[in-house]
């Protein structure tokens, strides 16, 4: 199981956000994804996730994101900034409608592992922020895909949950599975590997196929 | 089959609990119809012949209420993007969702239909067909709308839009929907009408999936 990216360049609105990232997760491994704000970690994220157009290869598990888009899709989970989680539903019904979903995770253990049975019956706006983002990130337990990608995913969450959260990355890890983190904290992984992203300064435009946009920048 | 059931209990759990809409739907159709017979003064054969025409439009204009939410409020909060990874295809998910909405706006006012026609002074014969007219009319109605709800999901207050978009691609559903109603009341023969209806249901619960699910994947990327 591995994660190999190749030459990856990212444009939004036709100004390029990163380009040359080349970098493999091999199994059972965290990586950090680092650098300032702006630096494009939500949006090679939401790439490899297949929610972007890129540039680049994508190769997860020998399957191409570039040829089958589903193929990669369906190894993924994505956590981002938004908890996808439905207000008016309780804590327990936004879990089992994602579980039920998904299939394959089990259910018990993501409500152990995130504390989640104090709150069961609570509807969901009735949540504080850090409980909806432990909500939020219980959906990885229960959609039990290989390759985490994961946006920011301890803003709101106490030291002590932060720290059950990183025992949580590294049994996922420890399974086999692969981990992608954009963060700015140290979540106590041991000796995680560090990609680093650099603003960048060259504000290149995209050769844009948008007949819309065409010269609309010029 | 459990991702399906999964996401239809889902959509009904949302649209029956507060801030859902179901019962808006049906409220505007009834005061809508209610308030004709006030306009139009009460001349029982002038609202008979208005009323296959009246109780069809009050119908469209019910369905276009909640329309706007069906695709929104997933992409305001981050679940479509869940969704977009799940196992459920995109074009599943738009089928099962325009179907929900179906269920939860249509079909009430499939049923409340024949007591307004009452108010209206809707002939005999054109009660059943006012309910057939409308069970096969209504699905399209849904799916037309959740391709305008697709095309419009990452716009702010798209709501006006989307009514913009698809009122016009209602008037086929309209007029051979209410044409079904007047042939009947008026003693002729239904079946052209309602076979055009029936065909332009089935035509669009054919393309709805795969022309929402594109505009979908257009907004996600």
């Amino acid at each position: 199981m591995t994660l190999s990216v190749s030459n990856l360049a990212c444009y939004r609105t036709g100004r390029l956000i990163f380009s040359d990232q080349s970098f493999t997760l091999d199994a059972g491994e965290a990586v950090m994804l680092r650098g300032p704000n702006g630096s494009g970690k939500s949006t090679l994220l939401r790439a490899l996730a297949g929610m972007l157009p890129f540039e680049g290869d994508v190769v997860l598990n020998g399957v191409s994101l570039g040829n089958d888009h589903d193929g990669v899709q369906e190894q993924i989970a994505y956590a981002g900034h938004l908890d996808a989680i439905k207000p008016q539903l309780t804590v327990g019904e936004n879990l089992t409608f994602w579980a039920r979903l998904f299939g394959g995770g089990s259910i018990d253990d993501a409500v152990e592992q995130f504390a989640l049975a104090e709150i069961w019956d609570r509807p969901a706006h009735a949540c504080s922020a850090g409980q909806k983002r432990r909500l939020g990130l219980a959906r990885l337990v229960v959609s039990a895909r290989t390759l985490w990608l994961l946006d920011e995913p301890t803003v709101s969450l106490d030291v002590e949950t932060t720290a059950r959260f990183a025992a949580i990355i590294k049994k996922h890890c420890a399974s086999g599975g692969m981990a992608l983190i954009a963060t700015h904290i140290d979540l106590g992984l041991d000796t995680p590997r560090e990609i680093m992203l650099d603003p960048n300064v060259v504000q290149k435009s995209a050769p844009s196929n948008d007949p819309f946009l065409s010269e609309a920048w010029e | 089959m459990n991702a399906t059931l999964a996401i239809l209990s889902r959509e009904l759990r949302l649209a029956l609990r507060s801030g859902g809409g179901a019962g808006l739907g049906l409220a505007f159709f009834l005061m809508v119809v209610m308030l004709i017979p006030f306009g139009v003064g009460p001349v029982p054969h002038l609202l008979a012949q208005i009323a296959p025409g009246t109780l069809w439009i009050a119908a469209l204009l019910a369905c276009l209420l909640s329309l706007d939410r069906l695709f929104q409020a997933d992409f305001e909060d981050g679940t479509l993007d869940i969704l977009a990874l799940s196992p459920m295809p995109l074009e599943g998910l738009v089928a099962i969702k325009a179907f929900a909405h179906w269920l939860t706006t249509g079909l009430p006012l499939v049923i409340a239909a024949p007591i307004l026609g009452i108010t209206l002074n809707l002939a005999d014969s054109a009660y059943w067909w006012l309910v057939i007219s409308l069970a096969v009319g209504t699905p399209a109605l849904s799916f037309l709308g959740a391709i305008g709800a697709a095309l419009t999901v990452g716009i702010r207050r798209g709501g006006l839009l989307l009514s913009l978009l698809v009122l016009p691609l209602y008037i086929p559903t309209l007029i051979f929907g209410a044409r079904c109603v007047t042939s009947a009341s008026e003693g002729m023969d239904v079946m052209p009408a309602f076979q055009l209806l029936a065909g332009v249901t089935l035509f669009t619960l054919a393309l709805t999936p795969i022309a929402a699910a594109a505009a979908l994947r257009m907004h996600m990327r």
